[in-house]
């Protein structure tokens, strides 16, 4: 009886604790997220969306901020993402159990959790000292390195999901490895291999360091690839540290239209994720 | 054990008592002729010198306990098997003449004339009409009008055409189980194989569904050589004007159903069908 009564509060002091360790976990997401609302709300308005970053001491938006990137998000992952899914595939289908994708696939492990100062650093050595300046490129660049990983993870543990005799199936046909792939393993892997994608614009459209050592920022209106270009994080960063409150109030509403472009992209993944699981009970 | 072919009665049957289906019929000429046949899985042998002829417009049941090789024979017979890696197979196997083990013939080539069915139902993620066309499509020269012609008189040889005809364009996981098995039997006779091989067809089907099954593959005696592999003895001696008993890898005995399932030759076959082991 008494060590039953024992094995009782045990048990709840376990519970308790667990208890008291996610709420501290959400209460701390809970306090980012109000102090981010309170302060960028103020902040939100069209200027925002209609004109540039201001000098200090006059009125301006994030206009080239956000365009820089959409920019260089959209290139990374356009860079990137074939790299990560074409790898992915060939884990999954072609080198399942070879010596070299264990390797490939450490390898990819070891880069997912890689700091992304890293990445600029390397980025930065690799294509900024050689071609003299910052450049948006070397920003996409960067970000597509980022992005490689996370697409590479998804795309072949969707593939992985696939049955098996979908892929015989295929075979028994006559199609050869290719013809299967491109007809039968995307199709039935759709949704999960397009999640993967935008977990990797959700990662990276996020990311300062990387961008801080390649494209760096810039305080005007500016297209050119080869150039500078502003982005986000970079201004963020960079606003929210200096003494100006104007500066201050934008980096502010930067940082909050950056959480919920993510906050979206994430709810996004994941009603395509229940998609595909419900695809996968019908086909059962 | 008893060396009899006649066990006492009570040891007889393990089910309802195997009706064999089969008076005899008019098979046509030899179709797969096997001679001297080995398979390596690595470096364990899982099958022993099978000889054995089948002929064209038959149904042949591979009958057997889990792990005697018969899976394995079937998937000889379209080189299924080079798919994975560290198998192979020694010997002679010729399908209409070639010998498909010949490192001369295509894989694709020969899984064209060797159509095959999984055991579970695997439509592609696409419509109804996209899967039976798939293979017509590998294929190629053949679309348009005869496209469709060739898709609906293959889901009508595998008897689902009237229960899908509205919704050619639905996805076909969406079909039900049986439906989507009799999906698949449309696919892989849609390019007019000279072999249809089905590897334990109904083993995920409830009892109307495999019975759909079975009147399907029937009504393609007419038209293929078919074979099946199965642990229903039921469902052999119901649809197969022939079965061949495996085990451990060899084949041990091959003859008309009618024989087997009433006076085997083989007194593990006896054993085997009533039940005594397996």
């Amino acid at each position: 009886m008494n060590r039953r009564a024992f094995r009782k509060i045990k048990n709840g002091m376990f519970l308790s604790l667990s208890l008291v360790a996610t709420l501290t976990g959400l209460a701390c997401l809970a306090a980012i997220l109000w102090t981010l609302i309170s302060h960028g709300v103020a902040g939100m308005s069209w200027h925002l969306f209609t004109q540039m970053t201001p000098p200090p001491g006059s009125q301006g938006g994030l206009l080239n901020a956000l365009y820089g990137s959409a920019v260089m998000t959209l290139l990374g992952i356009l860079i990137g993402s074939p790299i990560g899914v074409l790898a992915g595939t060939y884990l999954s289908e072609y080198g399942r159990n070879s010596g070299l994708s264990s390797a490939i696939r450490f390898i990819n492990d070891v880069l997912l959790s890689a700091p992304s100062i890293i990445i600029g650093l390397f980025v930065y050595e690799l294509v900024v000292v050689r071609m003299g300046h910052f450049s948006a490129l070397a920003g996409a660049f960067s970000l597509a390195v980022l992005a490689i990983p996370v697409t590479l993870r998804t795309t072949e543990d969707m593939l992985n999901l696939v049955p098996l005799g979908m892929k015989d199936s295929s075979a028994a046909l006559g199609a050869y490895p290719w013809r299967t792939t491109l007809s039968v393993l995307y199709p039935a892997a759709r949704s999960g291999i397009v999640t993967g994608l935008l977990l990797a614009v959700a990662r990276i459209s996020g990311e300062t360091a990387p961008l801080l050592f390649t494209a760096l920022n810039n305080q005007f209106w500016s297209t050119d690839l080869n150039a500078p270009m502003a982005n986000l994080p970079v201004v963020i960063f960079q606003f929210a540290l200096s003494p100006y409150k104007d500066w201050q109030d934008l980096a502010w509403a930067g940082a909050l239209i950056i959480t919920l472009t993510i906050l979206l992209l994430s709810i996004a993944a994941r009603v395509l994720l229940a998609v595909l699981q419900t695809e996968r009970g019908a086909g059962r | 054990m008893i060396p009899s072919t006649k066990p006492p009665k009570h040891l007889k049957i393990r089910g309802p008592i195997p009706k064999a289906a089969s008076d005899v019929v008019d098979t046509g000429p030899p179709k797969i002729e096997i001679r001297g046949l080995n398979f390596f899985y690595d470096a364990m042998q899982s099958l022993h010198n099978v000889n054995m002829t089948l002929a064209d417009r038959s149904i042949t049941a591979f009958i057997g306990p889990s792990g005697c090789g018969k899976s394995t024979l079937l998937r000889v017979l379209n080189r299924m098997y080079a798919l994975y890696p560290k198998q192979r197979a020694e010997g002679e196997v010729r399908i209409g003449g070639v010998d498909i083990l010949s490192p001369s013939v295509d894989v694709a080539e020969l899984r064209y004339r060797v159509g095959m069915v999984f055991q579970k139902p695997t439509p592609f993620p696409m419509s109804v009409f996209d899967n039976v066309a798939f293979g017509l499509r590998l294929a190629g020269g053949v679309r348009g009008a005869e496209l469709k012609v060739r898709v609906e008189s293959a889901l009508r040889d595998a008897a689902i055409w009237d229960e899908v005809k509205d919704k050619l364009s639905a996805d076909g996981r969406s079909l039900s189980g049986g439906q989507q098995q009799r999906l698949c039997i449309a696919r892989a006779v849609a390019v007019q194989p000279e072999v249809l091989l089905l590897d334990e067809p109904t083993a995920a089907l409830d009892p109307i569904s495999t019975l759909r099954v079975e009147e399907t593959m029937q009504s393609l005696r007419e038209k293929y050589c078919i074979v099946v592999v199965t642990h229903n003895l039921q469902q052999a001696a119901r649809v197969s004007n022939v079965t061949g008993f495996m085990y451990l890898g060899e084949l041990v005995e091959i003859g008309p159903s009618n024989q087997i399932f009433t006076s085997p030759k083989n007194r593990r076959t006896d054993d085997y069908i009533t039940g005594r082991f397996g």
